[in-house]
Formats: structure tokens, sequence, C-alpha cells
């Protein structure tokens, strides 16, 4: 029989599989994301290449932009335009149901994965400063759906070049930038609460059980539009970046 | 998969301790864990506790640890193994342990009874009460749950923090909660309930609770994330507590 010396308390975990890996992978590209963003909004330059403007500076409402959308700040403002704009998208994330499972398990360990222990000793989740201001995740949705309006206004703008309409690579790379994050930010949990969720009986409104239908079914694919839109963005910029610093040059299709 | 003998460590002890004891047992084609913990109780160790009743995966009675991951061992094949592995099997671990691989789960009936009742709505003038098929299909899903409590034990809030399990009820409880809550005929409101005594802000969706279940309930996304926005409505967000004032949401 047991020699009763031993309690399990004493494993952090039992599991024998690359647990490890997904949170690994977690922080390499959402931490490789940031430091990106971060380093590419500080730059406050070549984010602009006619006709493209890139994400991370749209819209562009400072007098100092490059090339301003719509003029709502004055020249008093003399950091980069980015960091009037950035903190929806990123506020928009950083409150997204998909994201907080994914950083709260591989930045704070809470918990690394699945009966792995905690790495905090104590744990309130989610019911004091600062997560408790995850509650407002709605508000950035909302807010979202305003920069999202100027970057398909943005996309719409890529077909207009100099000599008239054209379509270059970099067109299709603005459209496709759009098209990813309405797909994140519509199959967005908030989205699928407001457009109906929130009922309990839908007989009487069937416009709202189809929009609520329609984004649940959006909603299951949250994460990979989460991951893809992310990279995506991030790649519109690089693209954007590349053009306006004569790196490459826009391959014109018409 | 011809008989081949396999090699278990099974936690042995109670509430005092334990440690793992290795047994060499030979296992049959189409076994589960179940069969091969019942051929050690039977062959080597006629002592070994271990609940379990329908081996059908219907009634949840046999909820443990199979090399660390929360399984239910009826529906859980030796053939999923790799040969020659060593598998591990071991008690829930956010409930008291009693003997062996059984565990006091009377943690969640005490939940359980802090949930107040189904409370429909009056009849309607021809002495029924209606509900139509769009509204039901939601909380239909929630009708699967065998009460296995395995999103109960991988959920790290009590797992890893016991100090936290009178404040907090846990996945289980928040799905029996969302099924009262978006149920057409319920006239109770809990969410004060649900914000407070049930801890809702304790879970930081880290969706362990949806990878565990055996029914497949979308635990997170379809009973949890739409109570923490139903929670929003009425404590957080002013504008839709405003818009409440003046609408009714069909409760």
């Amino acid at each position: 029989m047991a020699d009763k010396s031993l309690t399990l308390d004493q494993y952090r975990t039992l599991r024998k599989d690359n647990w490890w890996m997904e949170p690994l992978m977690v922080v390499a590209v959402l931490g490789g994301f940031g430091i990106y963003a971060t380093w590419a909004a500080l730059q406050n330059a070549n984010y602009y290449a006619a006709p493209y403007l890139s994400p991370f500076y749209s819209p562009c409402i400072s007098a100092n932009c490059a090339h301003v959308t719509l003029p709502l700040i004055g020249s008093w403002w003399n950091l980069s335009p980015a960091f009037l704009i950035l903190w929806v998208p990123g506020g928009f994330r950083a409150t997204c149901y998909y994201y907080r499972k994914a950083y709260y398990r591989s930045f704070f360990q809470s918990p690394p994965a699945c009966a792995v222990r905690d790495a905090a000793k104590s744990y309130s989740g989610e019911t004091r400063f600062p997560f408790i201001l995850q509650n407002i995740h709605r508000y950035f949705f909302y807010l979202s759906l305003v920069i999202l309006a100027f970057l398909w206004w943005d996309a719409l703008l890529a077909f207009r070049f100099p000599d008239g309409f054209g379509m270059g690579v970099g067109t299709i790379v603005l459209c496709v930038n759009a098209a990813l994050l309405s797909l994140f930010s519509f199959s967005c949990n908030s989205c699928r609460h407001v457009c109906g969720g929130y009922l309990n009986s839908f007989h009487r409104t069937p416009s709202k059980f189809k929009a609520w239908s329609f984004i649940s079914g959006l909603n299951e694919k949250h994460m990979q539009y989460a991951w893809v839109s992310l990279v995506w963005v991030g790649l519109t910029d690089v693209y954007v970046r590349l053009l306006a610093m004569g790196v490459i040059s826009d391959l014109r299709f018409f | 998969m011809a008989e081949q003998q396999v090699h278990m460590r099974v936690w042995r002890g109670d509430a005092n301790g334990g440690e793992f004891k290795d047994y060499r047992i030979a296992v049959g084609e189409g076994q589960v864990v179940l069969d091969v913990i019942h051929a050690i109780q039977a062959q080597q160790a006629g002592d070994l506790a271990v609940r379990w009743n329908c081996k059908a995966g219907k009634c949840g009675s046999c909820s443990a640890e199979v090399n660390g991951k929360p399984r239910l061992m009826c529906m859980t094949r030796m053939n999923t193994f790799e040969p020659g592995e060593t598998i591990t099997v071991s008690p829930m671990r956010t409930f008291p342990i009693i003997r062996d691989l059984v565990t006091d789960v009377s943690y969640n009936y005490q939940k359980a009874k802090e949930i107040p009742a189904f409370k429909p709505k009056a009849k309607e003038s021809d002495g029924t009460r209606r509900m139509y098929q769009e509204d039901i299909d939601r909380v239909q899903e929630f009708h699967k749950c065998i009460e296995c409590f395995l999103c109960q034990n991988v959920c790290h809030v009590i797992r890893d923090h016991e100090d936290n399990k009178p404040a907090f009820s846990g996945p289980r409880f928040f799905v029996r909660l969302a099924s009262l809550e978006m149920h057409p005929l319920d006239t109770n409101d809990r969410m004060e309930l649900i914000k407070q005594k049930a801890g809702l802000g304790y879970c930081n969706i880290t969706k362990c609770c949806t990878e565990v279940c055996p029914e497949n309930i979308h635990i997170t996304d379809n009973a949890i994330i739409p109570l923490k926005e139903r929670v929003v409505d009425r404590f957080y967000d002013p504008i839709a507590k405003l818009m409440g004032l003046f609408s009714s949401k069909n409760k």
C-alpha cells in the first residue's frame, strides 16, 4: 500500500505532451507583432506610398500627416500620427475574448496550459483593476468599426493612381487587409451579443435572430480571423513601408 | 490491437497522501482505460478504489486524469497511446481525495444548491406555455451536460487556488446558469448572483473547460462569454443600462 509520503500537489503537471509549445508560439508571434507595431509607429515616416496608406496610420487625422485623411488635429501634435489611432485596434485586440485566452496563457501563465499549474500564487481573475477593464470590450468594438470604415475607404483609394483608375499588388493587399479585419471585427463575441445574443426570445425579432445566427457562424472562426488579420495588417505596413522607402516597386496590373 | 502488456502508473492513496504504483497488465483489442483499471482491480489490486457506472460516457462517474489530462476513463481508448508508453492515471486534482481514484465532489452539489430554480411565466389565456424552436435551440446544448465535473476539475480558478472555492461556482454551473438565464420562459433574475456569489469575473476565458468537455459543449463561447456580456449590460455599460430602462428584453 502507499507510503502516504506524497501528494499530487507536488507535481506542476502530469502532462507528457508538448503543452509549452502553444504559449511559446503566442509569445513569439504576439510579442513580435507588438514590438514591430511600436517600432513602426515611432518611425513617423514611410507610411504613405501613393495611393497606399499604411493601416497603422489610418485614418491619418493630424496636420503633420504625410497623407491627411481627416484634419481633426492641428499642427500642435508633433508626435507620430499613428499614436492617435493605434490605441483603438490595440484596445480592441487587448480586450478581445480570444486574445485574452492567448495572452493569459502565454504571458501571464494563468494557466500556461490546461491542467498545468498557474505561475502566480494568488488569483483574482477579472474582478479587480486592471483586468476588470476587460468589460469595456464592446466600446472598443464600436470604435473599431469607425477605423474599419476608414480602412475600406483607403482600400477604395488604392484604386486611384496619379494617372487614373488602376490596380496594383498594393490594392489587393489593402483590400484583403480590410476584408480580414472586417471578418475579425464582425466575428467578435460582443458583436454577437449586441446583435441579438442579449435576447431570450428570438421569434418576435426574426431579423435579430438572422443577424445573431450569422455572427455565431463567423464567431466559430474568431481565433483564426484574429491571427490571420493580425499577421496581414503587419505585412500590409511592411509592404507600404518598403514601397515608400524605394526598396521595392509596386506591380501594376492595369 | 492484439493483446499486449502495458505499463500503468496508478495513484494509490487517500487524503493523507499516497504514491504512484506500477502495474503491468495485458490489454485486449478495443479496451479503454477503465477496462484496464478494472483488470488491475480484478487481478493485482483488489482494494483499488474507482468510481464508475455506465461505461458509455453518459453517467460522468469515471472522471480522472490520464497522462495528466482530465478525461473520462471509459471514453479513453488504449489504442490512442503509443506502444510501450507508460500510462499515468490519477484522480481529479481539484477535489479532495477519498481514496485512490475516487474524489469527494460534494463542492459541486453545494454550488448547485445556490442556483435559484426555473420559474416559468404565467400560462397564456388558453392554459398553455409556448416556446419556439429558435428560442429553445440555444439552451438545448447546455442540457447535454452529464455532470462529470471535468470542467470544474480543469478550471485553474479553483484547481490552483483553493481559496477561491467559496467565491466561484465554476464552468459547470455557468452552463446551468446560462441555460436558465437564456430560457424563453424563465422569469427569475440571477444576474446579481452570477456576478457576485457565482464569481463570473474570476473566469479569464482560457477555455480549458471547453477543451475537456466530453459532450463537446461550447462552454466558454456559448455560456460563459454570453453571461459576461449580460453582466456588462447590467453593471458596466451605462448606455446598455440606460436603454434597458426603456425596452424589454423579452424576458
